[in-house]
């Protein structure tokens, strides 16, 4: 039919036109782009390896659930856009016969290869440029697994394209399955929150961040004055499946700041309305949609595919190339034929076990995907786990709730805490314990990862970074390992250990890293979660008070009047402890402080007492206890810093500004310095921060003051008094 | 039912001045030749809801609506009329009264509402959900003097006026959000938690509060206890009652025995709806219902009454006009009158000259009289009023005992009881107080006059 379509396609504009019916009959070939990259990190480290559409997911690699969905869903002409690790994709696409395929009835793939392409927008502006569309495409990304009929959707925006030239986009959705408990998806992904027209179905509002910076979604009046009722979504996930025009790809072009389809372009087109294009939804709600997007959601659709929801993109039906069949079992067991299986070994529902594997006595395998020519010992414990091909498993090993790569060793006794990944070719020694949510790679953690729009470059990032110390691994054993630093200061671990490096979890966290692993969510975020939605929403309704908003919005202002200044000094403390730290170099901090001072928009003297009181806090921290150690202290601080001190004292009024903070300082906030005021004075004079003029100008002050204010004047009056001799002296010899 | 009824029948409103005074209160006002009140008592009684308390702000205004209310109802309805005093709002009203509550169920209605939905079927899905608060929600009334196509146009351009933006869940029947006030007219700010917490939240700001609510009692005096600064149902109590709706603990363990049974029954509809859903979309392990009220939290509902019904609420000097128009027009069922072939009524008692013509939706009440070459459309003509020749009446409302003398042109104006309009005086959307004489020849336009 296809075949049909597109011979006569391409001969009859005018006589398709000519009849309604026809026209329907045979629409001009479907195009398809599929992003063979997903321009993320997350599924680091593996994919400094590999590219993650090839990545297997029971068996398979991704990509090719994605093309082989996109085929039956009639696509005749697919562009695969690949980037990262382009020649590993080429070449799967040429040995598993995709490229040449381009016959009749079926799909032609063809790569388009681009090296400089970092975003989304730059590959969409590649295939502008190459001129290839030509009519209405699918836009997908290559880790994209779905058996979904596009007929509707296709339909849907074929006719609202006739009538509204200005629809460009049908965004496919699906109803997600939020947790009672977590309210989350059980992807893991960020959770969108989208505004729908009940009606038109058209897309008002799209969030997809789910920071909790921001508690409240905000719709703008004027979207409300257009649409008296819309439908605000949190249980729809998107399925990164898009029907586009070809306009699309044309405000790509003209938009050349558009990285991120999501963020960029479906936000610049519903906030800035843009010549007034309008996206539209369509709901799934039949089939199957997900997009792989972090390790939980790799979990959860191998579990959807071993459960055949997928169906038919499921193990016995589609196999890939030349591995054997593989064959459904009861309770969702998959075996190869060639599975070498003791007797005595258990496995348990929902798991797959890859041809040439052997599996010896006791072991148990639970929920979990054992790839192809694995060789695993006794008395091994795989729970939900996903281990690919060539993995040597030793005896008594444990794994669970991991990711384990190709070509991994577990020598015997390992054990894999839940979370973790190990990349290719990673051994693990006797006996030794990966923490949970480890990463960890032959390859060091590339250094530059400010952003996480960045590529999955591996040649380009050479670098290592300066990680702080991660020192979470220990042993199990009674063998102790100790771990060696190496220059770059992450630990390579010798055959007792780990052989690679451990990754850092990168701007994330590790605090958020529960929430994208494989590893079940743990009991207390559950809590927490189930608490937060609770709790948030009563504290939210005295502030939120209609009746008084004047009321509430002046004690808010007030409250940030006031702030700026202790908000400054304690960013200033946290910089100085940084330096401290041995982070920054002196240079730098000043720069840094001379930042913050004009982001606070302060004085030069603000800065001095500022910096001043971090320095002393810093002696104060050190020294604890004993007058004589803090007096130490402090002389030893203030030595180390005052050239940077001063740098901001360069005038008698930031002297004074010192002074008055030091006073301060000693009454209220850090009493520890009053008894030492007398002692300390004198070693600011010396250093050179405080000069004598600012001494006098300041006793002078304070001369006036109530008594309570010249507890340290008169404390110091000895000093003060040496100072005035000194003086005249000086005077004296002047004369 | 166990429904004790509460209708908050206002006082001498400022808003409504001058047609309102001492001696008409905003109760007492004419809509159709009726009193305002006897609209919100008629319903109740079709409801079969007879057991009622009238909160009147000011004594002397008390005892008017307490007299006509002991005539008029006094074999309908048990009525029990209270005063308190001005200025209090609504919800100070009903603090006033909050010992006098002693029903499981208090439906507040106020009293200046008019409209044919019925408060029982409000206070029957307040039973069957369980809920803490039902408000009635009906679509926004057309507003503005309609019939001349240039206004209305201008008002097609200003867009409707939102009077309230809510939030409902996906069976529309909870309450989710509330907005209203002047805030309205601001973004919407949802907080995440909640629609984290129902999944999906349909926002409309094409309804609008009617005040027309249905309390449990005990959660309402403790609100009104707890909170001595609330004034108004609808901007203060209502909203705050939408907040706390999730919270983990409701201030004390009581009012859930009424509302288990209902409580069971809904939520196992919704979880079966959901679980069907599930099945065709959603694969592996099922989730049960994401609505976490069940968690001890009260919950709001909200009874939305379909686009054809008529609810309106009698709160500006343009909503009296636009009532009067529509109770003799297009929603003239509630006027509980016949109208005759012509579609207007013409009380047997009235004279009317000869070429005098009553035009459609008109109504003419006992005792007045026209004179000749009279005109009349669209308009309410009180009782006893004595109307000469030559005198044209257009959208406009003339309550009792009314001289109108003539060539007067009288065109989108209230005249009150007692009025006297000389000679030629021409009068084009105004309000006239009572008592007040027009000179004659004298024109005004778009003016509020009252004697001093």
């Amino acid at each position: 039919m296809s075949k049909k379509s597109r011979s006569r396609g391409g001969g009859g504009a005018g006589a398709a036109a000519g009849d309604d019916h026809e026209d329907l009959a045979r629409p001009p070939p479907l195009q398809a782009v599929l992003l063979a990259d997903s321009f993320t990190l997350k599924f680091r480290p593996i994919t400094l390896e590999r590219p993650k559409v090839l990545l297997p997911l029971v068996h398979m690699p991704m990509i090719e659930y994605t093309l082989t969905w996109l085929e039956s869903a009639g696509v005749d002409e697919a562009f695969v856009f690949c980037c990262a690790h382009s020649h590993q994709v080429k070449e799967y696409l040429e040995k598993s016969g995709w490229a040449e395929k381009a016959g009749a009835g079926s799909m032609a793939v063809t790569a388009v290869e681009s090296h400089d392409a970092i975003s989304a927008g730059d590959a969409l502006r590649v295939i502008y440029e190459r001129g290839v569309i030509h009519g209405d495409f699918i836009l997908i990304s290559g880790d994209t697994i779905s058996n979904m009929s596009l007929k509707d959707a296709l339909q849907e925006h074929m006719d609202r394209k006739k009538k509204d030239p200005l629809a460009v986009m049908t965004m496919i959705i699906k109803h997600s399955k939020p947790s009672i408990l977590t309210h989350q998806t059980r992807l893991g992904n960020d959770e969108i929150v989208m505004a729908i027209d009940p009606e038109t179905k058209e897309l008002l509002y799209y969030e997809d961040r789910a920071d909790n910076s921001h508690l409240y979604v905000t719709i703008d009046k004027d979207i409300l004055t257009n649409n008296p009722s819309l439908q605000l979504h949190n249980d729809m996930e998107d399925c990164y499946i898009d029907i586009c025009s070809p306009e699309v790809l044309s405000l790509f072009t003209d938009n050349f700041d558009y990285q991120h389809l999501r963020r960029h372009f479906v936000k610049g087109l519903l906030v800035d309305d843009i010549m007034g294009y309008k996206i539209y939804t369509h709901e799934l709600r039949s089939g199957y949609a997900a997009r792989i997007d972090n390790f939980r959601s790799y979990d959860t659709v191998s579990k959807d595919v071993i459960q055949r929801w997928t169906y038919p993109m499921v193990p016995d039906v589609i196999s890939s190339g030349d591995c054997s069949e593989s064959r459904l079992h009861r309770q969702g067991i998959y075996k190869a034929s060639d599975v070498t299986l003791s007797h005595s070994a258990q496995i348990g529902a929902n798991s797959v076990v890859g041809s040439g594997t052997r599996i010896g006595d006791h072991c148990k395998v639970l929920n979990s995907v054992i790839g192809e020519g694995c060789k695993i010992g006794k008395n091994v414990l795989i729970n939900g786990s996903y281990i690919w091909d060539n993995v040597i498993i030793e005896d008594g090993c444990k794994v669970s709730n991991s990711l384990v790569c190709g070509g991994v060793h577990l020598k015997a006794g390992a054990i894999v805490e839940p979370g973790c990944v190990l990349s290719f070719n990673v051994e693990v020694g006797k006996n030794v314990g990966v923490p949970a949510h480890s990463k960890v790679s032959l390859l060091p953690q590339p250094s530059n990862e400010d952003s996480d729009e960045e590529l999955e470059y591996a040649d380009t990032n050479s670098g290592v970074t300066e990680s702080p110390p991660f020192s979470s691994m220990r042993s199990n054993g009674d063998q102790a390992t100790v771990p060696s630093e190496d220059e770059s200061g992450t630990f390579e671990i010798g055959t007792c250990g780990v052989v690679g490096y451990i990754w850092t979890s990168g701007d994330t966290g590790i605090l958020e890293e529960w929430r994208q692993s494989i590893a079940p969510i743990p009991k207390e975020k559950l809590e927490e979660l189930q608490h937060a939605v609770s709790e948030d929403d009563g504290s939210e309704d005295e502030s939120n008070n209609p009746t008084q908003p004047d009321k509430d919005d002046s004690s808010d202002i007030a409250v940030e009047d006031d702030d700026p200044f202790s908000k400054f000094e304690k960013e200033v403390e946290e910089t100085f402890q940084r330096a401290l730290g041995g982070g920054v170099n002196r240079d730098n901090l000043i720069l840094e402080i001379n930042g913050l001072r004009l982001a606070y928009s302060l004085q030069h003297a603000d800065c001095a007492g500022a910096v001043f009181y971090s320095v002393m806090k810093s002696a104060l921290v050190a020294a604890q206890s004993t007058n004589d150690t803090l007096l130490k202290t402090t002389a030893e601080a203030l030595g180390k810093w005052k050239d940077l001190l001063r740098n901001y004292t360069k005038t008698v009024d930031e002297e004074m500004e010192i002074l008055l903070k030091f006073e301060e300082m000693c009454q209220e906030t850090t009493k520890e310095f009053s008894p030492l005021f007398s002692k300390i004075l004198p070693f600011l004079y010396d250093t050179e921060v405080v000069s004598e003029d600012a001494i006098m100008r300041w006793a002078e002050e304070k001369e006036h003051a109530d008594e309570s204010d010249k507890v340290f004047v008169k404390q110091s009056e000895a000093f003060i008094q040496w100072l005035k001799e000194a003086e005249e002296e000086d005077d004296e010899e002047e004369e | 039912m166990d429904f004790q009824v509460v209708v908050l029948a206002g006082g001498t409103s400022e808003t409504l001045s001058p047609l309102v005074s001492k001696d008409v209160p905003k109760a007492l006002l004419p809509v159709a030749n009726r009193p305002l009140l006897s609209y919100a008592l008629d319903l109740l009684e079709a409801s079969d809801l007879k057991d009622l308390i009238v909160v009147v702000e000011g004594q002397e205004a008390a005892r008017l609506v307490g007299a006509w209310v002991s005539s008029a109802y006094l074999d309908r309805l048990c009525v029990e009329v209270l005063a308190v005093s001005e200025d209090l709002g609504s919800a100070g009203a009903l603090r006033a009264i909050s010992k006098r509550l002693t029903a499981n169920d208090i439906l507040v209605i106020s009293g200046d509402l008019v409209t044919d939905v019925l408060p029982g079927a409000v206070a029957a899905t307040h039973r069957r959900n369980g809920a803490a608060v039902t408000a009635l929600l009906c679509s926004v009334p057309v507003s503005g003097p309609s019939e001349t196509a240039s206004s209305s146009g201008k008002d097609k351009a200003k867009k409707p006026n939102r009077l309230n933006i809510v939030g409902l869940d996906k069976t529309k029947q909870f309450l989710l959000h509330i907005v209203s006030g002047t805030d309205v007219e601001k973004d919407v700010r949802v907080h995440k938690r909640k629609i984290q917490a129902v999944g999906q939240m349909e926002i409309r700001s094409d309804l609008m509060d009617a005040h027309l609510y249905a309390f449990k009692r005990t959660i309402l005096q403790d609100v009104l206890e707890q909170k001595e600064a609330y004034r108004s149902i609808r901007l203060e109590v209502l909203p705050y009652l939408v907040r706390s709706q999730l919270r983990s603990a409701p201030s004390g363990g009581h009012g859930t025995t009424v509302g288990e049974t209902g409580n069971s029954a809904v939520l196992s509809s919704g979880n079966l709806q959901c679980l069907s859903q599930h099945h065709v979309i959603t694969p592996s392990a099922f989730k049960q219902d994401a609505l976490s009220r069940s968690h001890g939290g009260h919950r709001c509902c909200a009874y939305i009454a379909t686009k054809s019904k008529y609810c309106h609420r009698l709160n500006s000097i343009q909503s009296y006009c636009d009532i009067n128009r529509d109770v003799i027009g297009e929603a003239s069922h509630l006027s509980g009158y016949s109208f005759s072939a012509q579609n207007n009524i013409i009380h047997p008692s009235s004279v009317l000259g000869s070429k005098t013509t009553i035009g459609p939706h008109c109504i003419l009440a006992e005792g007045s009289q026209l004179g000749d070459k009279c005109s009349v459309k669209r308009s309410v003509i009180g009782r006893h009023c004595r109307i000469s020749s030559n005198v044209k009446i257009v959208n406009s409302v003339v309550m009792n005992h009314v001289v109108i003398e003539d060539g007067c042109h009288i065109q989108g104006s209230v005249v009150c009881n007692n009025v006297q309009l000389q000679e030629r005086s021409v009068l084009k959307d105004c309000q006239i107080g009572a008592g007040y004489i027009v000179t004659a020849g004298s024109e005004h336009k778009a003016e509020s006059l009252a004697r001093k």
